[in-house]
């Protein structure tokens, strides 16, 4: 039973991040999105803990979301995966279930 | 009318596109531009994420409004003051964000940085001295 799990809210403002890496059990996917991937870039205040996060769930980030906020692909935390929209839909569809944290 | 020139400080504290704030933000300061009035802008938290440069909008389908930041200066908005603890803990230095200036009529056109880097201490200070803060 897999499942993808999504954030779409900045983790300097508010808790969703913790919350579902908290709650995300062993191998499952998370997806940062909107707001949600500042957290997936280099030097942050939570960088240590998204490379911690790594060792137990699959990171993943919306490429059209960091593009839009300036960020390119190599400010992005090795070993989390860029995705483009299409890639959206296949972890969307791999996965048994969609879990939103707002 | 009343020649009282009041201090006016934005505050920003919200990251672009997530959330409707930032561009509001915007267009309340270029519509307030329009009364002689001293303006300050100021970004702190999240809100520093609005003048990264580089942003392009065409793989969501929403309007990049950052090349507005850029035409600040010519509404004669010259103080934008940066936290430098916020951009820290995002991982983020000055030359990540836009160069933005405004033109000195008094110094032959020149061009002068509008951003200035300010400690947190700095910030309190001049939320302090502002007489009327809106908050974004």
């Amino acid at each position: 039973m897999s499942t993808l799990h999504t954030v779409n809210k900045s983790p300097f403002e508010k808790s969703s991040l913790d919350a579902c890496l908290a709650h995300a059990g062993t191998g499952a996917n998370v997806l940062l999105l909107e707001d949600g991937v500042y957290a997936a870039t280099t030097g942050t205040a939570v960088e240590q803990r998204m490379k911690q996060a790594l060792d137990s769930v699959k990171l993943f980030v919306l490429g059209p979301d960091l593009m839009a906020r300036g960020l390119a692909e190599d400010r992005v935390i090795q070993g989390i995966t860029v995705v483009d929209y299409a890639g959206f839909v296949d972890l969307a569809a791999e996965n048994d279930k969609v879990q939103a944290w707002l | 009318m009343s020649e009282t020139i009041k201090q006016f400080l934005y505050l920003n504290r919200k990251a672009p596109y997530g959330t409707i704030y930032a561009w509001e933000s915007l267009e309340v300061v270029l519509i307030g531009a329009a009364f002689d009035q001293d303006v300050s802008l100021a970004f702190v938290d999240d809100g520093v994420y609005q003048l990264t440069k580089g942003q392009d909008t065409a793989g969501i389908g929403m309007k990049n409004f950052s090349p507005t930041y850029a035409a600040l200066g010519d509404y004669e908005v010259k103080k934008i003051f940066v936290e430098r603890e916020s951009l820290e803990e995002r991982g983020l230095s000055l030359d990540d964000l836009q160069h933005l200036v405004w033109e000195d009529e008094d110094d032959d056109y020149a061009e002068k940085d509008s951003i200035k880097l300010v400690s947190r201490e700095e910030m309190t200070a001049i939320m302090d001295d502002a007489d009327v803060v809106f908050s974004f």
